[in-house]
């Protein structure tokens, strides 16, 4: 079981608000990402489920039961670090190893579970080593292995694959989402990269300082974006967004178009410009457009060839674009 | 970092540390400080009685007293100087490239963990005795009469000995903060035209500051206690020319047996400390939080 | 370094490196030399090359008792750190890692603490030494040099622990470890080099503390700090002999120092100089 409540939950260091108040409520089994830039508070609201910050007010309930006052340790969730936080002068067998032998464990299944967790984790070849003879992305699987063995009810993870190459990053996404659909357990993952939120969540906590934007599935997101910190937040390449004379046309003060729900043509359309930078990635071709309203970035296929300087003719679809009102909520 | 009961728990294992410091500060300081004003001497321990400030009167107006305090900043002084100036260039040559850099940074830095009783006897005996000492074997050999240290320079020879002892630990700091000067930077002084004694004064002198701080600092803790090295080579003679303040309240104390006249020595000398202290706690502390 | 050095610059500051060297060390090298020679070579006049003899050290022990002195040295000094030590993780810990406004004056106040001239509480030490039997006895010099020393010991593993990542304290609390767990399997294992070195360095300068160790203790608890400053009266004049005995009195520390040299800087200037 792993279903998290927390209840108008807030934090301040000194004067200082991270948190004003929060409610939110993760059911059993689900994957949540919490998103948003550097020190909008998701990292402490994390710290706070975990316990290794006390809450300024309200209340925090695993599976039924307030936790508010509870050490880290009697919660029953496990949390992998940023940094991996291995012992570096324990074997990874001993790593694995030492929740259970906190939690007081025998012998025999101390070494069947951990042995479990190798396996799955592909870590048997290198259960003697210590942390400081792996590479990135194995050390990366011992601090997950360290935090299954223990079956915790809910698995916290503190921007975990910042610190791996581009490459290993989107490998060890497939193994975080393949291991979430194996153990069925909740999961709590802290990122500000909004295609880790995109690619792995089953619902996404917008954070934005210290005040949750928005809740929802990515789509939801990508799809009806509640305002207009969302709205530029989710999705790369980012939505162009337009205000002034250009956007009251549509009736709103602000309005947003993603770059791939631009039409281009070279003939006609509704904005015309003159092309900038063209990034061609093969599949898809970004194009930087400088027209009179604004530079627009658009998306279109890998075979729509321009190049710098040419002109071209920009027609947003009408159907998905976005309005956002004064205040910056979606209208 | 931490909740409340982390915290909670984190105060309580400092207590032992605190708890043991502050009794170990305050109880000898409070009995010193009640016996200064008692006429109080163990030859005589039956007849205690109030004494007002006699004690500090007898203590300040005795003319060892301020021979004492000059004495002790003679010794504090002389060695900072010769530590720091020798310490500098000691750490600039250790500093280039040579062979056998290794070794010789152990012999440098061997004098450090001589206990001062050892130091001083040698000096007195083997290097500094007027009839049978290094130096003036050396003197002999060239034709001059030998130098009686202790009798001719006594202040001057425990300054020599003390600075010997300490000269290693700056010159292993000092060198140790040169090695952390970024190479590149002393390229661009030059490609930028600044000549040794310029990049010896604007680059060098400013990075060593916090070093030399911190050498001026622990130095001056231990040299203000400077005590074995006088006991063993002159015991304060001749007269009083090398009796610091530690020493003529060892005097006072326990070759007088003047329980009340020590205490107020004692007391003299932790305000004279804390004077010391509080400046240079001061200029480090602010350097220190960098 | 990008510049190529030449050979020739190289050995002249080799040359002049090791002369400094050779001087600073040579009280040392000549008091090694001399314990080496028979008394009458000893005043005989300069010379580097000793006869070999090792009448002095047979001397030092059998006139002397070289060896009780040097037990109660090793007692006092390596007994005083380590109790430090086990008072000092502890609070360390707390230092570094719940730190407060307060724990850089806190960490100031203990340093002041050594800044009191040990002197100005001889007085009192000595009455209380005196009145509760400790006085001349392993466990009073013990107990002085553990408060003594306390601050820096303190200090040092403040230091170190700093360096720690508090993220693997916190994995451990999340893993169920008990605070004690959490400083004995974590913490402690993680600070060995630095404990290492706190505790090589703080018995070197217990070894050579000089004034409590020579002012508490006389016949039973002396110290080899004790022991050679009685050298200081007429019989040092028996050069060979004095010579042996100090060799006697340094050689361990100074062996030990040679091994810790590397970590004194840290250590000694609480981390302010790398």
């Amino acid at each position: 079981m792993g279903n998290i409540v927390l209840k108008k939950v807030s934090k301040s260091f000194g004067a200082t608000t991270i948190i004003p108040e929060i409610d939110l409520e993760i059911e059993d089994g689900e994957f949540v990402v919490f998103v948003g830039p550097s020190g909008c508070g998701k990292s402490t609201l994390l710290r706070l489920i975990a316990g290794l910050e006390d809450t300024s007010a309200g209340s925090i309930n695993i599976d039924g039961r307030d936790v508010t006052s509870e050490q880290p340790a009697k919660r029953k969730l496990a949390m992998v670090f940023q940094s991996y936080a291995l012992y570096p002068h324990m074997t990874v067998r001993n790593n694995i190893a030492f929740p259970l032998k906190m939690a007081g464990e025998d012998k025999a299944v101390i070494e069947r579970k951990v042995g479990d967790a190798a396996r799955v984790l592909n870590l048997t070849n290198y259960l003697e080593r210590r942390p400081g003879q792996l590479s990135g992305g194995q050390r990366q699987r011992v601090a997950i292995g360290r935090a299954i063995v223990r079956q915790p009810s809910a698995f916290l993870f503190d921007e975990p694959l910042s610190n791996l190459d581009a490459a290993l990053r989107g490998t060890m996404r497939l193994e975080i989402s393949e291991l979430h659909h194996q153990l069925k357990t909740t999961m709590i993952y802290v990122t500000h990269d909004q295609v880790e939120a995109m690619t792995m969540a089953d619902k996404i906590v917008v954070l934005n300082a210290g005040n949750i934007e928005q809740v929802g599935s990515p789509l939801e997101l990508y799809r009806s974006p509640k305002n207009l910190f969302v709205a530029g937040f989710i999705g790369s390449p980012k939505m162009n967004l337009m205000d002034g004379a250009t956007a009251a046309k549509y009736g709103a003060s602000t309005i947003g178009i993603r770059p791939e729900h631009i039409n281009i043509s070279t003939t006609a359309g509704d904005w015309k410009g003159t092309v900038g930078v063209a990034e061609h990635l093969g599949a898809d071709t970004f194009l930087h457009v400088h027209t009179d309203v604004g530079t627009i970035n658009v998306r279109t296929g890998g075979e729509f060839v321009v190049s710098h300087g040419d002109t071209v003719f920009l027609s947003p679809d009408l159907a998905k674009l976005h309005r956002f009102g004064p205040d910056g909520s979606a209208l | 970092m931490a909740t409340r009961q982390t915290r909670t728990l984190a105060r309580f294992m400092m207590a032992p540390s605190v708890i043991l410091l502050f009794i170990w500060m305050i109880v000898p300081l409070a009995m010193t400080l009640w016996f200064s004003f008692q006429n109080y001497n163990l030859l005589n321990p039956g007849n205690v009685s109030f004494a007002g400030l006699f004690n500090y009167k007898f203590f300040l107006t005795d003319p060892a007293f301020l021979q004492s305090i000059w004495n002790t900043l003679a010794i504090v002084i002389g060695v900072l100087v010769i530590t720091v100036v020798g310490g500098v260039a000691l750490a600039m040559l250790l500093d280039q490239p040579m062979f056998g850099q290794g070794i010789v940074r152990i012999l440098v830095i061997s004098p450090f963990f001589v206990m001062p009783p050892v130091a001083a006897l040698v000096w007195k005996n083997m290097i500094m005795h007027p009839g049978y000492g290094v130096l003036a074997d050396i003197s002999k050999s060239v034709g001059l009469k030998p130098i009686d240290w202790f009798a001719h320079y006594p202040l001057i020879s425990i300054v020599i000995i003390v600075a010997w002892q300490w000269l290693p630990f700056a010159t292993l700091i000092l060198l140790t903060a040169l090695q952390s000067l970024d190479e590149e930077q002393k390229e661009a002084a030059e490609m930028d035209g600044a000549n040794f004694a310029n990049r010896f004064w604007y680059l060098t002198l400013p990075h060593l500051a916090r070093a030399i701080t911190v050498v001026i600092l622990i130095q001056t803790i231990f040299l203000l206690g400077v005590y074995a090295e006088i006991l063993v080579t002159t015991n304060g003679g001749p007269g009083y020319a090398t009796t610091n303040l530690a020493f003529l309240i060892y005097r006072t104390a326990l070759l007088g047996y003047d329980v009340g006249g020590a205490s107020a020595g004692g007391v003299i000398a932790v305000i004279l400390a804390n004077i010391v202290a509080i400046f240079l706690m001061r200029a480090v502390g602010k350097n220190l939080d960098k | 370094m990008a510049r190529a050095v030449s050979t020739r610059r190289k050995i002249g500051f080799t040359i002049a490196a090791w002369a400094v060297a050779l001087m600073i060390f040579f009280p040392i090298l000549y008091t090694i030399i001399t314990s080496l020679k028979t008394e009458p070579e000893a005043i005989a006049g300069f010379s580097l090359i000793p006869s070999g003899t090792l009448e002095s050290y047979f001397a030092v022990q059998s006139q002397n008792d070289y060896f009780k002195p040097f037990i109660n040295s090793v007692i006092i000094s390596v007994g005083s750190t380590l109790i430090a030590l086990v008072i000092a993780i502890p609070s360390a810990w707390s230092m570094a890692f719940s730190p407060t406004k307060r724990t850089k004056d806190v960490l100031m106040w203990m340093l002041s603490t050594k800044m009191m001239p040990a002197v100005g509480v001889l007085v009192p030490m000595y009455l209380i030494f005196r009145d509760t039997g400790l006085l001349d006895t392993r466990l009073g010099l013990t107990i002085v040099l553990t408060l003594i020393n306390l601050p820096i010991v303190v200090w040092m593993l403040y230091t170190y622990f700093r360096e720690i990542p508090g993220e693997i304290l916190e994995a451990a609390r999340m893993d169920g470890a008990s605070l004690f767990n959490e400083i004995v399997h974590v913490l402690t294992p993680m600070a060995v080099p630095g404990i290492a070195s706190t505790l090589l360095l703080n018995i070197i300068l217990a070894w050579n503390e000089s004034f409590w160790s020579i002012r508490l203790s006389a016949a039973n608890a002396a110290p080899l700090t004790a022991f050679i400053a009685s050298f200081s009266s007429p019989q040092g004049l028996f050069w060979a002999k004095l010579s042996a005995a100090s060799t006697l009195a340094i050689a361990p520390i100074l062996i030990m120092g040679w091994f810790s040299q590397r970590q004194l800087v840290r250590g000694l200037t609480f981390g302010a100089v790398k």
